[in-house]
């Protein structure tokens, strides 16, 4: 313990470029995981807009029946860019940034496992966000053939060019799963090898856990895709035969290969998500966590689970019988520890003396709105439900309902809770809760007409619709432009409060867990000594101490 | 993290079975070795899925493809890919033999079977390189030649990089002290030299040997 004193005070004088009044640092090959996590989460918001642009020149052109906002090629490469930007660079991105910035501190380490690595797979997200946007430029436009990019569709190549839309979105997509397989090696390295002292497996958070479970589904996943990729491209460009049906290939094999990732990738999404939920929940209902190993396991047993549904979404891609029936039962079976989680929030919120601020807020509504998600979930993975609305809209609007309903608000729920820790900021609650009040109505404007006009029988990704499904179309057109609108409060609030809030304390929340006991921003290397857990987390209501060494984590600065 | 840090860490980086009863605040976080060798077994067994799906794909392709081979190919000549596949299996036996050296403290030693293990490696190159030539079928010869060229290739690559990062080691081998306190890179390599022969042999089965 003694000579621990020295090394820190020989930290203490070195010159920090990245300390946390330096703005710079935002803009650079930075190795702290804090400015990573910023610019993920900076990055990824500014293709969040972008993709909301997508979104509403979709929207713009499905008010009415007819197709005469857009050609109809640029409708399915509006489409197409829209699924992949949401995805590929704002939810994955984002929630990396969010666990980027959060996990070093909540297992109360100095950084992650491999710093320069962790620079290395950020720097690439805006590397593959310029490419995607630059097939706007190339002969042909961008990609039409949706995110999945399903052959034969995606192996057309009406201009003849090597470079073309499609294949400038398999090399996106490529370093996408470059910088995932980088992120996901770090997250895993660090959070088996780096907890500070004391800190068992079950005294991490659930987001921690969350964390691990999502990063567990890139290891596995992503190689499977970017299989399937390397032989789309080889397909597409020097004309080899997989997946051509014309020339012996077998493009429903492609599926397997697409879903077996891209369906887990749905809980690489959520999973952080409900680890926000349960770090939310908590501290402002002031109850522990329900049922806490429960919850925090039931990540892992969501993580297994998730390699063996993804046929659900090939049911009316001419799979057999046998293969329905099993990938029906498993996908109905992810509903349990799905379900022990949402029991285990409700039972954390009840008889709590809830805070409504704008992070509990946005966890409630996202909790509501991730529950009729999944009871559309498991409408959709009953056989003969699915067949029946196989590529409609009803599809699109349980999806969106989880990825914007749940996942988005969850990740504003994120953004505001830990908005003081990140700027040492507090930002406005006013404008906090304008916010959360135009994205609850806007979500529900936008996304419910698609359940009715889905039963209904309106197919997704046409640029023109009967007559008859107008009205619901109409209600969802206006419910997505206010969805684009209600980003504005957010925005002014986030760089507001940043440059002029009013400074944070520690812990502005009361909220128990090791990134509250440092200041807000916290220093460089984030604790000065490494902390000494001696309790579970969620002690809320109870009096013991999380850390041993509570007054050793910071050194008051001298000033020289 | 950099080898500043490392330096000033307490304890030698390599112990890493070593686990105390108490907690303490030096033992933790500064395994960097430890943590590079974690995180690249995790690497490599994100690694192994992609062949899993190429595997898988293949015998997909060969259980349902109505018109497996292409016209006037009757099938793969087994003996120089199983001459190869010899020198393959048998450099991964070399290869640890110039680890054991190397933890003997004999670089000299190390030195002559790393440069063993890269020369069986390069012939292995040379050897597919020579089969690839002698076939009369490319890679958009149907669903077969695209996945014995995508197969093959992929692999290949590995065996090629495998080379490549051994040589790097090797030439690390003479700045002198560089493999004094523990060799991160080497034992990497190694790793993945064995790596690669696991998958050759998986391969080389799917391949040649179920025809």
């Amino acid at each position: 313990m003694t000579n621990l004193s020295v090394e820190v005070s020989s930290q203490i004088e070195q010159p920090l470029p990245g300390a946390p009044d330096n703005w710079k640092r935002f803009f650079g090959f930075s190795t702290d995981h804090k400015v990573i996590g910023i610019q993920y989460l900076v990055t990824s918001f500014f293709f969040f807009l972008i993709g909301g642009i997508f979104a509403m020149i979709i929207r713009g052109e499905l008010i009415t029946p007819e197709a005469d906002l857009l050609d109809r090629t640029v409708y399915n490469a509006m489409f197409t860019m829209h699924g992949t930007v949401m995805l590929f660079l704002w939810t994955f991105p984002s929630l990396v940034g969010l666990s980027n910035y959060l996990v070093p501190l909540m297992i109360g380490a100095k950084d992650m496992a491999f710093p320069r690595l962790n620079a290395v797979a950020f720097w690439l997200v805006p590397l593959f966000g310029t490419i995607l946007m630059a097939s706007f430029f190339v002969p042909g436009g961008p990609s039409q053939s949706g995110w999945w990019a399903y052959p034969p569709v995606s192996l057309q190549n009406p201009t003849g060019n090597l470079i073309n839309g499609q294949m400038l979105w398999l090399l996106a997509v490529a370093i996408s799963g470059v910088s995932s397989i980088m992120g996901a090696v770090n997250f895993v390295t660090t959070i088996v090898r780096m907890r500070a002292p004391g800190m068992t497996w079950f005294r991490m958070p659930v987001f921690v856990w969350t964390v691990l479970a999502a990063q567990i589904i890139q290891l596995f996943g992503l190689p499977a895709l970017t299989a399937g990729a390397v032989m789309l491209l080889l397909d597409l460009t020097i004309g080899t035969s997989f997946f051509d049906p014309a020339k012996g290939g077998d493009p429903v094999l492609f599926q397997h290969f697409f879903w077996f990732y891209s369906h887990p990738a749905v809980y690489v999404i959520i999973l952080p998500i409900f680890g926000v939920f349960s770090e939310v929940f908590p501290v402002y209902a002031r109850k522990p966590l329900f049922g806490y190993k429960v919850v925090a396991v039931s990540s892992l047993i969501i993580t297994g689970l998730s390699s063996i549904v993804w046929v659900h979404h090939m049911f009316a891609s001419g799979t057999p019988g046998w293969m329905r029936m099993a990938f029906m039962a498993t996908t109905m079976l992810i509903s349990v520890p799905t379900g022990i989680k949402v029991f285990a929030w409700v039972a954390t919120i009840w008889g709590g003396k809830l805070r409504l601020n704008t992070p509990m807020l946005f966890a409630l509504g996202g909790l509501f709105m991730f529950v009729f998600a999944g009871i559309t979930g498991i409408m959709l993975a009953a056989v003969p439900i699915d067949i029946h609305v196989n590529n409609t809209y009803f599809v699109v609007g349980h999806f969106h309902y989880v990825i914007y309903g749940a996942t988005v608000m969850g990740l504003y729920a994120a953004f505001y809770h830990w908005f003081p820790k990140m700027t040492g900021r507090m930002y406005s609650e006013g404008l906090g809760k304008l916010h959360f009040y135009l994205t609850l109505i806007g979500t529900n404007l936008n996304f419910f007409p698609m359940h009715p006009l889905g039963l209904q029988g309106m197919p997704r990704r046409v640029a023109s619709y009967d007559p008859e499904f107008a009205f619901w179309n109409v209600i969802a057109s206006l419910g997505a432009f206010l969805l684009g609108m209600s980003t504005l409060p957010f925005i002014l609030n986030m760089i507001g409060s940043w440059v002029q809030g009013e400074k944070a304390p520690k812990n502005p929340w009361r909220a128990i867990g090791l990134e509250w006991l440092v200041s807000s921003p916290p220093t460089v290397e984030n604790f000065e000594a490494l902390p000494i857990v001696i309790a579970p987390p969620y002690g809320y209501g109870k009096s013991d101490p999380l850390v041993a060494n509570p007054e050793a984590l910071e050194v008051i600065h001298e000033p020289n | 993290m950099n080898p500043t840090e490392a330096d000033a860490s307490p304890n030698p980086p390599m112990v890493t079975s070593h686990t105390p009863a108490i907690p303490s605040v030096a033992e933790h976080g500064h395994d960097d070795a430890g943590n590079r060798m974690f995180g690249f077994i995790v690497f490599l067994l994100s690694e192994s899925v992609i062949f899993l799906s190429f595997f898988t794909g293949y015998i997909v392709y060969k259980t349902t493809t109505p018109d497996w081979l292409p016209s006037g190919v009757s099938g793969l000549a087994m003996r120089d890919p199983a001459i190869n596949t010899i020198v393959l299996v048998s450099s991964s036996l070399v290869i640890y033999i110039a680890e054991r050296f190397l933890h003997a403290k004999n670089l000299w030693g190390f030195r002559a079977f790393w440069l063993l293990t890269m020369a069986m490696g390069s012939y292995f190159l040379y050897g597919q390189a020579v089969e690839w030539r002698s076939l009369p079928f490319g890679f958009t010869a149907g669903v077969f030649g695209g996945s014995f060229y995508l197969l093959t290739g992929f692999h290949g690559l590995h065996v090629l990089t495998g080379v490549l990062l051994q040589s790097l080691m090797l030439g690390r081998s003479f700045i002198p002290g560089n493999y004094n306190k523990g060799e991160f890179g080497v034992a990497a390599t190694s790793l993945f030299w064995h790596f690669v022969d696991v998958i050759w042999v998986i391969l080389f089965v799917l391949i040649y040997v179920w025809q």
